[in-house]
């Protein structure tokens, strides 16, 4: 059992943080409820894709730096086939699209051999471009269906939808990788690449599941995007620097082997909170950045001094 | 051992670019047989255990397991087909546990406990991450799970390096056993005792050829080395006998009650100027906090350095430089730039000495380069980056830089580690040499028959403490191994 804590103990730091952070809201504005929840865990909802499909590349080592390309892709597309067809097919279709996407950035550095960081970096501007072919100006329509699914709270009562939507599409594409080998495999090539190559990993294929699970998960992230405005934005959000900050303080070492998805997740939760509290208290959005860098240098450094202090004990 | 042939690898020639890194490199194993793969650095061997776990494509020649040809390319097809390497550096994944790491490659649990306790290690928790278990714990849990895997052939690569004894006597035990009872053992080692005592047979690589099939017996040494080296050559001599002692007035460094918790409770010694004072020592017995302190990698916790007479205390690296005292350290990668040339690497410490620069000194040092790069007869063909040395050529830049150099006070770490014979031969006397100039060697080894090759005296650190010091002409390996198991009776203090 201390075993199970000892492993966790930064999520379990994370979580204590944000229940913190929620009862400073409440305390700042007594009336911050389940719509106060509801509108941060929709604005989340892009955010968490995103930083889940990066959780996903920077484990195995690698990263992606054409993440919110991807989704704008996905969202320009989900807008425009939405609009011509059914829903539901049109949604297997943006999930298919970010299925390839993701599979070309790992096939392209798996097998070009050219570091990640410029690869994605290509594919970054690559992206950016086919959401503009696909749709110059804002326009398209998300199906109705789709945007009532993120508001309210009926699926699960007292809990926002979009927080619910969430969990279920990073557990359903997430976890059954997880628990099998190919997790494994995910987690020992981010580890030590010589040593899970010697222990029978295939690392090639296994870095393109990464980048395709990412792919997978910005293709959520673009739908959550259509669902927010109901219609497709060709130009990306600020999603990339966004989802490191929020991989890196949720406890996901950057050169990959280590952490989970769900430190991210919360991650996200309280990087949006943070912003959520500087706005009640009327900060300058200005300094409202200055802040939310410095909070996470600090979490950061403070939770590794901390785990380094554990790990001496 | 019986007729099976289990392994059959001929004719395997490799080549990278102009580099033939293998001309004609066989190796035959039989059930129930163990085999030393033999050879100086740069022979050829790590290519040749590349190919036969494959992990390289052979340019050609074949490698046969129970006669089916061995799928290149990926390591778990060589896994499967029969063969299981243990290598020099654990391949278990630092971030997974151990149960993880066992799932990962399919490896039975309980087979896989009952060969690390049958090797010695008795409180394993399965559920310890393996990037927090010490070395010597990693190599033995490597070798479980090669076992635990029921292969054919078995290839343990420099397996016991870094093991305490205890452990190694373990693990020889054990291969000898499974030997036995039929499984064949490929053993690529450069202790020699250990060959005589666990192999059957040897086969010898020299550049890049297989040049001769040894049977293990007495004095088996000699022939050995002779084909490792290609010509007959004398086993080292030590040719130096002069007593430095006697015309070196006061020690340049001189070291009292030395204390670093929680291991080192008391050193105390003088090194001087001309002497090469060697220090031996079972693993983890103060000896890297020792090198540590005097690299002024941390302050020791209590005690006196003095250095010329002076009382130092050194709160950063660059203040143990400054007073003379200069590290190489165990591990090679740490004392070069990987990626620059052979002679950048040698001059680096005159760009780090000299105040100032000018075309005179430029060519003084470049012709230093030369002697050392001649002196240490480093293969140069691979000059242009360091690090596609061989190890030993990669040492021998890391301690020639100081024969171009000059130092006064030299802290070598074990620097023959994992070293070949030929090369060991040509460190030796560079250690003297440097002595002779006026250096003072502190020199650690692990292998305890270099004391009598290269210092005038030694010290032996047993529990944190200097338990002996004994001159190197009477220091047969007996009285050192005895001593470095705190086996004396004497109460020397140098």
């Amino acid at each position: 059992m201390s075993d199970v804590i000892r492993k966790n103990a930064w999520v379990a730091g994370l979580v204590a943080l944000l229940a913190v952070l929620l009862v400073v809201t409440k305390l700042i504005q007594p009336t911050f409820g389940v719509s106060g929840l509801e509108s941060i865990a929709r604005a989340a909802l892009p955010f968490a894709f995103a930083t889940a499909g990066m959780a996903v590349v920077v484990i195995v080592g690698g990263i992606d730096l054409s993440v919110a390309s991807m989704m704008a892709v996905c969202a320009v597309a989900a807008a425009v086939l939405m609009e011509r067809m059914a829903g539901v097919p049109a949604l297997l279709i943006v999930l298919a699209l970010g299925l390839v996407m993701g599979f070309l950035n790992g096939a392209l550095i798996v097998l070009t051999r050219v570091p990640d960081i410029v690869v994605t970096l290509a594919m970054l501007f690559v992206w950016e471009g086919v959401a503009l072919l696909i749709l110059e100006t804002p326009g398209g329509a998300a199906s109705d269906w789709l945007e009532q699914s993120i508001r309210g709270s009926f699926l699960v009562p007292g809990i926002p939808n979009a927080l619910v939507v969430t969990i279920i599409c990073v557990a359903v594409v997430w976890l059954p990788i997880r628990r099998s080998k190919l997790g494994l495999s995910i987690y020992a090539t981010g580890s030590d690449e010589l040593a899970a190559f010697r222990s029978g990993v295939a690392i090639g294929p296994t870095k393109i599941l990464a980048y395709s699970l990412c792919g997978v998960l910005c293709a959520f992230g673009g739908l959550s995007l259509a669902a927010l405005t109901g219609i497709g934005e060709p130009v990306p959000g600020p999603y990339l620097l966004a989802s490191v900050a929020a991989v890196v303080l949720g406890g996901v070492v950057l050169g990959g082997g280590r952490g989970s998805l769900l430190g991210p997740l919360i991650a996200v939760y309280i990087l949006r909170i943070i912003r959520t509290i500087l706005t009640l208290l009327a900060f300058d959005p200005n300094v409202t950045t200055i802040i939310e860098g410095v909070i996470m240098v600090g979490v950061v450094m403070l939770g590794t001094a901390a785990m380094m202090r554990g790990a001496q004990q | 051992m019986s007729d099976t042939v289990l392994l059959d690898a001929y004719g395997i020639a490799k080549s990278f670019g102009a580099v033939h890194a293998l001309t004609n490199a066989r190796l035959r194993v039989r059930a129930g047989e163990v085999v030393a793969l033999m050879g100086a650095n740069g022979a050829g061997k790590s290519t040749f255990i590349k190919i036969i776990t494959g992990a390289l494509k052979p340019g050609s020649g074949q490698v046969l397991i129970r006669g089916e040809e061995v799928r290149v390319g990926n390591p778990a097809q060589a896994r499967k087909s029969g063969l299981v390497p243990v290598y020099q550096e654990p391949s278990l994944i630092p971030d997974l546990d151990v149960t993880d790491n066992l799932r990962l490659g399919d490896t039975p649990k309980e087979s896989f406990r009952k060969w690390v306790e049958e090797l010695g290690i008795t409180d394993l928790n399965m559920s310890d991450t393996i990037g927090e278990l010490p070395l010597a714990t990693l190599r033995i849990l490597d070798l479980a799970r090669a076992l635990a895997s029921e292969p054919d052939v078995l290839l343990l690569d420099e397996m016991t390096a870094a093991l305490p004894a205890d452990l190694v006597e373990r693990v020889l035990k054990v291969v000898r056993q499974q030997a036995n009872e039929g499984m064949g053992v490929i053993y690529v080692s450069h202790r020699f005792n250990e060959i005589l005592e666990l192999c059957d047979t040897a086969s010898v690589l020299r550049d890049g050829e297989t040049v001769g099939d040894l049977t293990i017996e007495a004095g088996v040494e000699e022939r050995a080395v002779e084909l490792m080296l290609g010509q007959k050559i004398e086993l080292g001599e030590r040719k130096i006998t002069t007593d430095l002692r006697a015309h070196s007035g006061n020690p340049r460094v001189k070291v009292r009650n030395l204390a670093i918790a929680p291991k080192v409770t008391g050193i105390d010694f003088d090194l001087y100027p001309g002497e090469v004072l060697g220090v031996v020592a079972l693993e983890g017995q103060g000896q890297d906090e020792l090198f540590d302190i005097l690299a002024g990698f941390y302050p020791a916790t209590s005690g006196l350095i003095e250095v010329n007479g002076k009382s130092m205390s050194f709160k950063h690296p660059a203040d143990a430089i400054a007073a003379g005292l200069t590290l190489v350290p165990g591990n090679r990668a740490d004392a070069l730039l990987a990626q620059r040339s052979v002679r950048e690497n040698i001059a680096l410490p005159f760009s780090v000495r000299l105040p100032t620069w000018g075309a005179l000194k430029l060519r003084h040092e470049k012709e230093r380069v030369q002697f050392a790069i001649d002196k240490l007869q480093i293969d140069t063909r691979a000059e242009g980056e360091v690090q596609r040395l061989s190890g030993g050529n990669q040492q021998k830049v890391t301690i020639g830089r100081w024969l171009a150099t000059g130092v006064e006070t030299l802290l070598l770490f074990d620097p023959t580690r994992g070293i070949d014979v030929r090369t060991k031969r040509q460190i030796y006397p560079l250690v003297r040499e440097l002595a002779a100039k006026g250096a003072s060697v502190l020199f650690y080894t692990s292998e305890l028959d270099e004391v009598s090759l290269a210092c005038d005296r030694a010290i032996v650190i047993f529990n944190g403490q200097i338990i002996d010091v004994i001159d190197a002409k009477d220091a047969d390996e007996q009285t050192l191994m005895r001593a470095a198991y705190g086996l004396t009776s004497r109460e020397g203090v140098a």
